[in-house]
């Protein structure tokens, strides 16, 4: 717990290894009633468990939550019984798969033969766990477009697909992708062509153009600078698909404020939107994670301006191609050699 | 100010007194400082006595006074500070108190239901509630998921209820 981004980011912590399903409701009710009591009530930017746990530490807070969750369960009155978690679960069955071979002739013939769609498997299809089937990820990152936008006739076409190729079922995923989780193998090709056909088979899920970013200062009164119009920028710079798979694996997050929605704090590179003086700056940050080694980016050095930020990306992507070994994801590399090969790229020639 | 117990608007049978006033012969509320300063005399008194926490005075203060305590009263400083609640429900479910939990300060219409659903039974609030107004809001909702020390039956109860008798009326 304690876990968040937004001004203060703290990755979370663990308290508990453990809590039997019959007894998660009452820990929970546990954890906040400790917040409740203890937490800051004098700041409402400290009104958050993250700032409570941080400042009694991860021990004193496992303490009391754990004293208050024996005196909860003395009452008894929060537990949930098995078969209400089995009628809960009931909802949530996965949808009833045909039995097929894991291999698909259709498959491996329609990938030699149109390169464009091999390539679109290659980055957006992604193993699934029952045989001949297979994850498609619709990418809502063409080049130049505005990260996560669909129009109407796009989301009429993808919840047609939806229906007839996954079960009807469609999610919206937090990199602002939408994920048809159950494709038969021998339908990806129709299912490409049909996605081709609406300008949503841009082919690269995970790589440099696949951004996140928030609506920025274009849309939100909250925004300290523009979003939207850098992603579409850094998009553009980074067009050829040849190259982004060069680069290989890399989260771009943008946000343009403070509060973190575009979860810049996590990104591989992380772009912060901020206003000094009435003029838009960008604070770059280097090796965020939010990955099974979660990681808070750490800020390269000084803003750059609307006009530098772009150039300062690729400086870092071309640093990070100088430095990488055996093919290591960036990522890898900047955990590797830390910030200082890309601190020198960026200032020493300014 | 208008008070409201157990769901009736009712005459304030309790003043409370600040700290370096006189008490009254009759009911009485005094701050939490109080209490402890004065507490053998107090405990002594001939007369109902209520003490008021504010946000921070746990009831474990006085955990050890509620069998003389007839009244707490939990002050509310600002709606979005909570803590009362679960101070009342520790009163209740803890230290079993069956006094009068009193809710004070920024009582706000929308939050009458779940302060209820806490373990207060009265309610200290703004002139301009009436009783229509206490009544849509106090039963805004019909049904609970969490239980709570209202004892009001849950939808899991309620679920239960009617599997057993689905199950009843397939055998009978």
């Amino acid at each position: 717990m304690g876990g968040g981004l937004g001004r203060t980011p703290m990755i979370g912590k663990k308290i508990a290894g453990f809590v039997p399903k019959e007894d998660l409701l009452a820990y929970l009710e546990a954890v906040m009633r400790v917040y409740n009591m203890y937490g800051r009530r004098d700041n409402i930017y400290k009104a958050r468990i993250k700032i409570l746990v941080h400042e009694i530490g991860v021990e004193e807070m496992t303490r009391q939550v754990e004293a208050e969750f024996a005196e909860l369960r003395k009452a008894g009155a929060l537990h949930l019984p098995l078969e209400e978690v089995a009628r809960i679960e009931a909802y949530f069955q996965p949808p009833s798969h045909e039995n097929l071979p894991d291999d698909s002739a259709e498959l491996n013939k329609a990938v030699l033969a149109d390169r464009d769609f091999a390539n679109w498997v290659k980055s957006n299809v992604a193993q699934h766990k029952v045989p001949g089937y297979a994850i498609v990820n619709i990418s809502l990152k063409p080049i130049g477009g505005v990260p996560g936008d669909c129009t109407s006739d796009q989301m009429d076409a993808v919840a047609g697909i939806a229906e007839k190729y996954s079960f009807d079922e469609l999610r919206v995923t937090h990199e602002q992708n939408l994920t048809l989780a159950h494709v038969r193998k021998k339908d990806l090709h129709a299912v490409y062509d049909l996605l081709k056909a609406h300008g949503l088979a841009t082919p690269n899920i995970g790589l440099i153009t696949d951004q996140i970013a928030c609506p920025g200062l274009d849309y939100c009164a909250l925004a300290n600078a523009r979003s939207i119009p850098l992603a579409q920028q850094i998009s553009e710079r980074f067009a050829d698909i040849e190259r982004q798979h060069e680069i290989g694996e890399l989260k771009i997050n943008t946000s343009g404020c403070i509060n973190a929605c575009g979860h810049h704090h996590v990104g591989h590179i992380g772009i912060l939107g901020v206003d000094k003086k009435g003029v838009e700056y960008y604070q770059v940050t280097l090796g965020g994670a939010a990955d099974e080694k979660t990681a808070i980016g750490d800020i390269v050095g000084r803003a750059f301006t609307e006009d530098e930020v772009v150039d300062a990306i690729e400086t870092i992507v071309t640093t990070y191609i100088g430095v990488r070994q055996n093919g290591e994801r960036f990522i890898d590399t900047y955990r590797r050699v830390g910030i200082d090969p890309f601190k020198e790229s960026l200032y020493e020639t300014h | 100010m208008k008070l409201i117990r157990n769901g009736t608007f009712v005459e304030d049978d309790f003043i409370t007194v600040g700290d370096g006033d006189q008490l009254p012969d009759g009911a009485a509320i005094v701050s939490l400082e109080r209490w402890q300063a004065e507490r053998e005399t107090l405990r002594a008194r001939n007369a109902p006595i209520g003490v008021r926490l504010q946000s921070g005075q746990e009831p474990g203060a006085i955990a050890d006074d509620l069998d003389r305590i007839d009244l707490v009263a939990l002050e509310f400083p600002i709606y979005r500070n909570g803590r009362a609640y679960s101070y009342a429900r520790i009163l209740r479910e803890r230290y079993g108190f069956k006094g009068e939990v009193r809710a004070v300060g920024n009582v706000l219409r929308d939050q009458f239901q779940f302060m209820i659903r806490c373990g207060f039974d009265a309610l200290e609030v703004t002139d301009n509630i009436t009783p229509e107004i206490w009544a849509e809001n106090a039963g805004s909702f019909s049904l609970f998921y969490q239980p709570s020390v209202d004892g009001k039956k849950t939808v899991l109860s309620l679920r239960q209820r009617l599997a057993a008798r689905a199950r009843e009326n397939a055998t009978a």
